[in-house]
Parts: C-alpha cells; structure tokens; sequence
C-alpha cells in the first residue's frame, strides 16, 4: 500500500512541490501521470525514500519513511522495493547473472542459490545468464532488467517510464509482464509515465495525475 | 558477491585503461625499488671491502682511483711504489698492519693479486676446497672466480698480462691452484690469490736480459697498493700527511674517498628516484583521470546501485577497491620487476667483474613500496569516491 500525507518537497533554491494525499492499496496498480518536470520524478524519489520530504509523510508497503534512518532508508529500499527505470542500467562489466545479483549485494543480502535463476526462467531469459548486457535485443534486456526488479520480491515496484521508447506490441507485453511480476510479488505497482498507451493497457490501474501547477508549487489528484 | 570481487570486475571491464594505469605505477614503484636495492647493496659492498682499512698507499695519481683499484678492484692503478719505501712504512710505529697487493695480470677477466696470507685472515677468508699456497706460483681461487672459469684444486692456468685480460700469456709461467675459498660476498670472490713473489718471478723473468739484470731488477722490486690498519685511530690525522709530504708516495683515506664516492652516485640515485616520483605522479594522475572518467561513465550505473539499496558508502568502496585493487597488483609487479632489474644489472656487473649485486636480497624499506602504492591510490582515488559517494540517484529518475 501507499499512503502519503500532506508531502511537500523544497528544493534547495527551487520550487517547493507538494503533492495531494493518496491512498493506494497493497498490490493495487497506480499510474503516476504528468508532463515532463511536473514533479513525477520527485514523488518516485520521495516514495523511494531518497529524498527526505520538507514536510508530511510517506508510508510505503506499510512502513513509514520518516521512521527511518538514512542508512535504515537504504536498507529497506534493498530489501522491499523494485525499481525499473526507463534506461535500463545493466553494467557491461558484468554479466546477466551478475548483474541480477548486483541487488543482493547493494542490498546486503546474502546471495540465495538458484534465486537469479528461478527469476530469470520466470521472465523466460534463464538461458542468457552467461552473456553480456550487449549481447541482447532490446526485448531481452527489458526482461533482465525486470527479473532484477522482483528479485528480492519487493512490496512495491516503481517503473519510471517502463514504454517510452518500445513498439505497442512490445510495450504491451512489457505492461503485461509488470502487472504479473507485481501479481506475483503481490507488490503495489506504481508506474510514472505520460505514454497513453500504458492507461489503455491497465484500464483497471488508478491513475494519479500530477498537473502543470507542480512546478508552480501545487500537484493535483485526479 | 564481495565489495572486493565487484570492483576487480568494474577494474578490467576497462582493460586497456586498466593496463596503462597499471603499467605506469609498476614502472614507478620498480624504479624506486630498484634503486633501493642497489643502494643497499653498494653500501653493504663498500662496507664489507673496506673493514679494517684505514688506509691505502699507493702511486701519486688520483686518491679515488687508488682506492677503487686497491679496495673493490673496479679500476686501474696509477703505477706501482717502491718495496723500500713500503717496507719503510711498515716500520712506523703508527701501522698495526700492512697488507701488500701487487696488480698486473688476469686470467679470464678476474685479477691476479699478489699479495701475503695477511690478505686471506683480513677478510677471515674459508676454504671450500685445498687450502692456501705454500709457495710461489700457487694459487687460491675466490669462489666467484672458480665457478665461472670451472678451474678447481689442482688445476693449472696461465695468467696473461693486463688486468682486463686479452694481454699476452706468460706461458712459461703456469700458476697451479692449491684452494679455492668459500664465498664471503666481498671483494675477494672475485680475485685469484698469489703469493706476491709469484708476481715479481712472472715479470722478472720476462723482463731480465741475463741474471745481472735480474738481481738489478731484485733490488728495485715495486708493489702496486699497500692496504694499512693503524695502531691507533689518532694515526688517521698524521700519517696520511706524512706519506704525502715525505715520501714518493700517495696515500688515500678509504673512508673520505668513498663518502665522495657514494656523494656522486647518490646523485645518480636521486635522479632515478625522482624519475621513479615523477612516474608515480604520473600514474597518480592517470588513475585519478581513470577513475574520474569511471564515475562520470558509470554515474547512472552506481546511482542504480543506490536505488537497489546500497549506501553511499558502499557505493564509495567500490571506487576505493578499485584503486586499490591497481595498488596491490602495481606493488607485486612493481617488486617483481625492481628485483628483477637488480638482478639484471647484478648479472651486467658480474659479467664484468665489478660489484657484487643480487635480485634475492630483500631491504626493510622495500615495505614503503607497497605503502605509497596505496598512498597513491588512494590519493587518486579520493575525489572520484567523494563523487560517487554524493551520486545523486535523481539522475537515474532523469535518465530518458
């Protein structure tokens, strides 16, 4: 779940955002929608524990941030939460299965044998464990990088423009995986995104529309 | 997967970077290492010949040849002296003991020195095999010597005129080996030992028309080098002046004559140890340009790492690690390769039988080696992993 109070954020000699309350159950689906600098990014970050809110609180999948230590923040965020950025960052210095087990690491969790393997059958993509991130189609390394995003089987997965630069039909099966891998995890999904395509996808998603007024010092909820 | 283990990965996903930035530490840290063992060495080989003698008598000439002639057998003599004269000093009261050296043949390259069993004890010379001459033409092989030219008890060789060989053979004088002496790392493993009538019989012979001119030539016997102990360490302000001034000879303080010595390759040793700082500057600047250049590549990457939970100080230790990592292989190879240029110049010197210098020794200060590996390292390394430590993980939420 996700329940935000009164968040506002300052930035150092820049705006102040402040967000409207929200109220997303566990292992519901929520889009978080909005014009480039609206504040989409922001919100992700603060839901993420990154940045520390000026005011207000967060409590994600059932744990209340400002609870938390820095170091403590991290940590959660190692163990409880997914993150699938646009770009997918899987490092050329390692291979697939490395890089999958680069969230036990930053996490500093132990490695369980056969997990990297179960999540990359699970996303069909078990036999490229061995090669490099060049090594694979676009296609491939979207499904790397989201086998990465459940490992640790979050309680919530935040997708920063997941579709951006796909084909629909590609964007769709991307969408589709997603909503199964957090169905799986019995995660809450949240997705930041402006791609109309990703609403007509998951028509049963919430939708959390962030307006133009952010940069001026206010979001609206739609 | 170990901090450690992930950022020798990170290290070589660059190779060729990774192999200039390592090259360049290695070749400083071998420089340095370098020049410590052969510092340690020269002073350990000047220190070893020169126990025990206060002085050293020769022909006028130059103070530094005459020691470098008559102590480490690296140089030519200025001429000979006169075995009256030298007798003379012996009778002094200030000289303990007198060790006569007479110089002028080779055989293969390793001098033939004449002198007494005085020379042996002064140098608490063993046997490895036979045992010292009992007459002339007889000799002992320094243990150097003997395994080079495989020559052993009993054998037999002709010395030839000259000290760096190629001169002519004196045929008709063959010397006959009686011992050859166990190793003592100074300077007399690579000397052949005669008694010095052997000498003067050599050259007398081959120099005497008839037996008049040889008694001429018995009367006006000569010696090339007098080493003297004194009686007293008050003798080193007054009798060097007294050679100088009243008799035909020069005498030349062993100790005075190798601080200038060591002065002058010391500055050799500076400039290769600057060359070595500057190399290491170099690759401190490499590195850091590396790593800089790692962290501006991988910026989303270790941002990506935060995302997934990691602190910013474990994001930090991967950039330290990975420094570290350049610091420990260039100290290895950096040893590796000083000791083995050591070697190489010890074996470069023996080829021509000068000091004696070896890849195996190990000095104490050696341990800095590794140290200002890390130093440097970390130095280099220190504003990337500030850097990567503020990674800020809003610019993988940016990142289209």
């Amino acid at each position: 779940m996700v329940e935000t109070r009164g968040l506002r954020y300052q930035y150092p000699g820049g705006p102040a955002l402040s967000f409207d309350d929200l109220d997303v159950p566990q292992g519901a689906t929520l889009l978080l929608q909005g014009v480039s600098g609206a504040g989409k990014s922001t919100w992700l970050a603060l839901a993420a524990g990154l940045l520390t809110p000026s005011a207000g609180e967060a409590v994600i999948a059932g744990q209340r941030l400002s609870a938390l230590s820095r170091a403590a923040r991290d940590a959660w965020r190692g163990r409880h939460l997914g993150f699938l950025p646009q770009k997918l960052h899987l490092s050329e210095a390692l291979t697939v299965e490395r890089n999958m087990a680069l969230a036990f690491y930053a996490a500093g969790v132990p490695e369980i044998r056969g997990t990297v393997q179960t999540a990359l059958n699970l996303l069909g993509v078990g036999e490229l464990a061995g090669r490099r991130p060049s090594q694979l189609s676009g296609g491939q390394a979207q499904r790397v990088a989201l086998a990465r995003t459940i490992l640790m089987e979050p309680r919530i997965i935040l997708a920063d423009e997941p579709t951006a630069s796909l084909d629909d039909e590609a964007a769709l099966t991307g969408l589709k995986l997603l909503e199964n891998c957090a169905f799986q995890c019995s995660a809450t999904l949240v997705i930041a995104t402006h791609d109309r395509r990703v609403q007509e996808a998951l028509p049963a998603a919430m939708v959390y529309r962030i307006g133009h007024r952010a940069a001026q010092g206010s979001v609206a909820a739609a | 997967m170990k901090t450690i283990a992930l950022a020798f990965r990170y290290l070589w996903s660059r190779p060729l970077q990774a192999l200039l930035n390592l090259l360049l530490l290695t070749l400083g840290l071998a420089s340095i290492t370098f020049v410590l063992l052969a510092s340690e060495q020269i002073d350990r080989a000047f220190q070893r010949d020169l126990a025990g003698i206060d002085l050293v008598v020769g022909a006028k000439g130059s103070p530094m040849q005459l020691i470098l002639a008559g102590v480490f057998h690296i140089d030519v003599p200025p001429g000979n002296i006169s075995l009256a004269d030298v007798e003379e000093l012996r009778r002094q009261p200030q000289v303990a003991k007198l060790i006569p050296l007479s110089l002028g043949d080779a055989f293969r390259g390793f001098r033939i020195v004449g002198t007494n069993a005085d020379y042996l004890s002064h140098y608490r010379m063993a046997f490895a095999q036979g045992q010292p001459w009992a007459q002339s033409m007889e000799a002992v092989l320094g243990a150097q010597a003997a395994q080079a030219t495989a020559m052993k008890t009993g054998d037999s060789f002709i010395g030839s005129h000259g000290l760096g060989g190629g001169g002519h053979g004196h045929g008709e004088h063959p010397y006959k080996i009686t011992g050859v002496l166990a190793p003592c790392g100074c300077v007399v493993d690579r000397l052949i030992l005669t008694p010095t009538e052997s000498v003067w019989q050599v050259h007398e012979k081959a120099m005497a028309v008839d037996d008049e001119d040889r008694k001429a030539l018995e009367a006006e016997r000569e010696i090339t080098i007098a080493l003297i102990t004194y009686n007293s360490p008050l003798a080193a302000v007054t009798f060097p002046r007294y050679v100088n001034s009243r008799t035909d000879m020069q005498a030349a303080a062993p100790a005075v004559e190798v601080s200038r010595l060591l002065r002058m390759l010391g500055v050799g040793s500076e400039v290769l140890r600057g060359v070595g700082a500057v190399l290491l500057l170099t690759a401190a600047l490499s590195v850091f340009v590396a790593l800089w250049n790692a962290v501006r590549e991988r910026r989303a990457d270790l941002a990506m790492l935060r995302m997934l939970g990691a602190t910013p100080a474990k994001v930090a230790a991967l950039l330290v690690c990975e420094a570290l990592w350049l610091a420990v292989l260039a100290s290895v190879l950096g040893l590796a390769a000083g000791h083995g240029l050591t070697a190489l110049v010890g074996w470069l010197l023996e080829g021509q039988r000068s000091l004696p210098m070896s890849g195996r020794l190990w000095v104490p200060a050696e341990a800095w080696i590794p140290a200002a590996a890390v130093g440097v390292a970390a130095l280099a390394a220190l504003i990337p992993t500030v850097s990567a430590y503020r990674v800020d993980v809003a610019h993988l939420l940016n990142t289209r």
